[in-house]
């Protein structure tokens, strides 16, 4: 059989050897869950990032440990475009029981490796084919005959190496790095990739038109997942009880926080300047945090979906009585089971009510592992500032991919507690009340158990109290406290992150007459699909990132600028777009229009302009 | 007895404990509770307790989820933060109060239903974890606050007001607690004050989790004829282990004891427990034997009291998280933030 492979006509294959596209692909590896292939993407993924290129990395997996089919996708992209990109330029096909579905769905041009006995080839005639006999290969290189399943992976990633002209170099420097602690290992998988290299090198001739070609566009940048940028945050924020029930894709915040709570908040003395423990379930996961933070811990849980919603009862209890704490969603795709592994923001609108009564709570949206870190801070300040749960709504992509990004900075405004009197304060007051409005912020002052002074202690309870924490069960003192707890959410308003507006390139200083509004992840394919739809359709639009609830004056100003307004969003009943009328006015609610979406895989720009542009009637 | 205030009395001064407090200032709110109800009796000892051990308010947090029950901490100890959490997940809050202040003393108060229905779970692993907190279950086999359903505590056959015969088996919170890792188990009576009393203050000096049983009689839904939670229930089938005698470490010791009849425990602040047999040979230090005691009783029908197992030397779940000293809670910045070089380190892993 031959090795190589290019359909003699058509539009594609024949004419691909002459194009030549420089750092502009997406790589899929199609793989079964559990076979190793993690540490092979990887390596990959580090040595286009090495090579200065931008470059993500996602991973499409099953709920399930071994035997099912799992993709991961690298995209390289010399503009920055790290969203995930709906096509598939070279398909690393790994697991026969997908490789025939995965290969038809491929554009024409495409370039596909393949284990040579799937012959692959035969299925279509206009992509790039090359067959890679690896068992040979894995033999040759790994006497250990139970080595050879993990080590059949970093052959095809010798492969792709030479046939896109990455650096054996810089995979080599990826494998060490990634073996950092087994040079044995090392040294085997370094063997594995040099086989693959060798291999194509002699015989496959490289027909594709993708190329990976040296940059500077990653110097002293990171990759990393967005749970451990959580992880880093919450540990620079001054965290100190953190409780967890595992669910993915949470379960990754803790355990890597564990690492670096251990690596960096023990003392020479070798004692722990927190506490971590896993709870029975994720009622007890925010009670704990409730408890904590009532007695003036900094206190987290991380969960997902199903999580929040057993905290709904203590939500409401923490939103009444007053308590801070952080609770990290990784959103997901609904209830188990099925795809509790892809992604979604379909959490929005039973969080942002979460609970019982009259509650709202005050939520967080990180687009980037910068924000997922810089966020932490802004959540505990929050949430004692004003004594109140502060949810940090992630999700899948976010929170488990690899992404590239800017070092993070050191916190720069020291840890705000918020309004806590201490012994002395009470020495000099005589007393207080805990829950009146002394300063018209809504919020008022307390103390923590184990203040030594007699007038310290209050009673915590739900929605029976008056400003002074007796026992009420009075209407007016009822309606008063709602009120206040209303003025509160307002003045959090004015605190909690702004959104990030950027203008149409050419608007000039006028607004375009297009909005976009979109959040979290959605921020990466809107990004790209806004050049696309200038590029391509010659519509301008100018987008405001929203970062926070409650939304600030400069969400209500956007809608009031654009004609219409497209709320981009990963749910499918439109939930943002729902907040967003509730707060905006009447007359202003008929500008916004809904783009969804919903199959659970990372928001693609192309989807984006597609619709759009569709609904411009373009 | 042995806990008698140690600074003599004046006669126009008030009474003083070792720390200077009278006894109001161990008081709460006036309780809105039945008259009669047990409940109001169960205050009452733990102001006296914590009174007579000297135990400063300020530290004490009481803790309770949902019920008749649970809204008592409000009717004592008003210099004492509280919480009333909600209905069955008092553990949580009061482990969460606990990690981050492991100084406080932790009071919590439940109900049998608050417990044994839809706290169980919190409960098992309360008890699972040790963590050094008073449980008590103020036990009337009713849910009092929504009038007078059976709870999970109710014995086989007994009767409701309605007629309504219970035909599901108790569970023993006792047995439960001891099984799962508990290190301080007893049960006791609302009624029965020395008995409550010296429970109490030993609890107050263990070191682990203390799970007290009180049965604590519902005038108004389950003291009635047939009703096996009733006063006169309680009163004719009480079956007494020992003669319990608690001596705080701030004080002598000044009755010899008899190591034949009496068993003698230290407890880890250096009081002693003094339990007289009343039973030949039963060994409160031994947990299988405290289990199968238990079975035993319920076979027999009897109400058995008095303290089951103690176990003062097993570490605590606060132990075992190897914290600082300091309460985490008020922990400064230059400790809970790590330095500029960390993040730099941190970042350089990354890169
Ligand atoms: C989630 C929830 N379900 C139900 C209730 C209603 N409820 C309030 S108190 C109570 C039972 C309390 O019984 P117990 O703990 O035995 O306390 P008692 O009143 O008998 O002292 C119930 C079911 C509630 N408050 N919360
Ligand atoms: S209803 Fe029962 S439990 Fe509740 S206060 Fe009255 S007597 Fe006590
Ligand atoms: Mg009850």
């Amino acid at each position: 059989m031959s090795t190589t492979n290019v359909a003699p006509q058509g539009t594609g294959g024949g004419q691909l050897g002459r194009k030549r596209i420089v750092n502009d692909m997406s790589i899929q590896v199609a793989t079964v869950n559990g076979s190793g292939s993690q540490s092979s993407n990887t390596v990959l993924l580090r040595a286009i990032f090495q090579m200065g290129v931008p470059v993500s990395g996602k991973n499409l997996f099953p709920s399930n440990i071994a035997g099912l089919p799992t993709w991961y996708t690298i995209r390289a992209n010399k503009d920055g475009y790290i969203g995930r990109k709906k096509e598939i330029d070279f398909l690393v096909a790994m697991n026969p029981e997908t490789a025939q579905d995965d290969v038809m769905s491929l554009a024409p041009g495409a370039s596909v490796l393949y284990d040579e006995p799937l012959a692959l080839d035969r299925l279509r005639n206009d992509l790039v084919f090359y067959s890679v006999p690896y068992d040979k290969l894995v033999a040759a290189v790994c006497p250990e005959a139970k080595l050879r399943k993990l080590v059949k992976n970093m052959v095809y990633v010798g492969v792709v190496a030479q046939l896109l002209e990455i650096e054996m170099g810089e995979i080599e420097k990826a494998i060490r790095k990634q073996f950092a602690k087994k040079a044995k290992a090392a040294n085997l998988n370094l063997a594995a990739a040099q086989a693959g290299f060798d291999y194509a090198k002699a015989s496959l001739q490289k027909r594709g038109a993708f190329y990976i070609e040296r940059m500077d566009k990653t110097a002293g940048k990171i990759i990393i997942d967005g749970n451990s940028a959580a992880a880093l945050g919450c540990m620079f924020a001054g965290c100190t009880v953190v409780t967890w029930y595992p669910i993915t894709p949470s379960s990754s915040l803790v355990e890597t926080m564990i690492e670096y709570m251990k690596e960096y908040r023990i003392g020479p003395d070798g004692k722990a300047t927190f506490a971590i423990v896993q709870a029975e379930d994720e009622l007890a996961a925010i009670g704990m945090v409730i408890g904590a933070g009532w007695a003036g811990a900094r206190s987290m849980t991380a969960t997902a979906g199903p999580g929040i919603s057993l905290m709904s009862e203590f939500a409401g209890l923490a939103y009444y009585a007053e308590v801070p704490g952080v609770i990290w969603d990784i959103q997901r795709v609904g209830p188990s089971t099925g795809l509790p592994t892809r992604t979604s923001q379909g959490d929005i609108l039973s969080t942002a009510f979460l609970s019982h009564g009259d509650t709202k709570h005050i939520m967080l949206i990180p687009c980037s592992v910068s924000e997922c870190f810089s966020m932490a801070q802004d959540a505990f300040n929050l949430a004692e500032q004003f004594q109140t749960l502060v949810f940090v709504m992630s999700d899948l992509d976010l929170g488990m991919n690899n992404w590239m990004s800017d070092p993070f900075e050191y916190p720069t405004t020291p840890i705000k507690r918020g309004k806590v009197l201490s012994k002395a304060d009470l020495d000099r007051l005589g007393g207080f009340a805990r829950y009146k409005d002394l300063d018209g912020d809504g919020v008022g002052y307390r103390t923590l158990p184990g203040t030594d002074h007699p007038a310290a202690a209050y009673f915590t309870r739900g929605s029976g109290h008056n400003d002074k924490s007796s026992y009420s069960e009075r209407p007016d003192d009822y309606e008063n406290n709602m009120e206040r707890l209303n003025r509160k959410f307002e003045t959090a308003r004015s605190f909690v992150p702004r959104p990030e507006i950027q203008k149409g390139i050419n608007a000039g200083s006028s607004n375009a007459k297009i909005g976009i509004i979109a959040y979290g992840t959605s921020h990466w394919g809107v990004t790209e699909s806004r050049d696309q739809l200038r590029s391509e359709y010659g519509i301008e639009t100018d987008y405001l990132r929203l970062r926070a609830y409650p939304f600030t004056r400069e969400v209500h100003d956007f809608v009031e600028q654009h004609d219409r307004v497209y709320v981009v969003e990963q749910n499918r009943d439109a939930q943002m777009l729902s907040l967003l009328k509730l707060d905006l006015k009447p007359e202003l609610t008929t500008r916004l229009r809904a783009i969804a979406h919903l199959d659970g895989l990372p928001l693609d720009a192309r989807s984006v302009t597609d619709e759009l542009s569709t609904m411009e009637g373009k | 007895m042995a806990t008698t205030p140690t600074s003599e009395p004046r006669s126009s001064e008030p009474k003083t404990n070792r720390i200077g407090l009278t006894v109001i200032d161990y008081k709460g709110g006036k309780t809105t509770l039945c008259a009669g109800c047990g409940h109001n009796a169960i205050s009452e000892r733990i102001i006296e307790a914590m009174y007579e051990m000297g135990v400063s308010p300020e530290r004490v947090v009481k803790l309770s989820g949902i019920g008749c029950s649970s809204k008592s901490p409000a009717y004592f100890m008003n210099r004492s933060h509280s919480f009333n959490a909600v209905h069955g997940r008092m553990p949580s809050v009061a482990s969460g109060a606990m990690l981050a202040n492991r100084n406080l003393l932790a009071l919590g108060v439940s109900g049998d239903g608050d417990t044994a229905s839809i706290g169980i779970g919190q409960f098992v692993h309360l008890m699972r974890r040790n963590l050094p907190l008073i449980y008590i279950i103020e036990d009337n086999g009713v849910y009092g606050l929504t009038k007078g359903q059976f709870s999970a505590t109710a014995d086989l056959g007994s009767k409701l007001k309605t007629g309504v015969i219970n035909d599901l088996p108790p569970i023993d919170t006792c047995g439960l607690a001891i099984e799962l890792g508990a290190t301080f188990v007893g049960r006791s009576f609302s009624g029965d004050k020395k008995q409550l009393s010296a429970l109490l203050k030993a609890a107050i000096a263990h070191h682990g989790t203390v799970m007290l049983d009180v049965v604590s009689p519902c005038v108004t839904f389950n003291d009635h004829e047939g009703s096996t939670k009733s006063y006169k229930y309680v009163k004719d089938h009480d079956e007494i282990l020992q003669e319990i005698s608690f001596v705080p470490h701030f004080e002598e010791i000044d009755v010899e004891y008899d190591p034949g009849t009496t068993v003698n425990v230290t407890m880890h602040d250096g009081s002693h427990l003094q339990l007289r047999k009343l039973e030949e040979d039963y060994d409160p230090t031994d947990r299988i034997g405290a289990i199968s005691r238990l079975a035993e009783a319920h076979e027999k029908g009897e109400v058995l009291t008095g303290l089951f197992y103690v176990n003062p030397k097993v570490p605590t779940f606060l132990d075992m998280l190897n914290m600082v000293d300091e309460p985490l809670a008020t922990l400064p910045e230059s400790l809970v933030r790590p330095s500029r070089e960390a993040l730099e380190a941190a970042m350089e892993e990354l890169r």
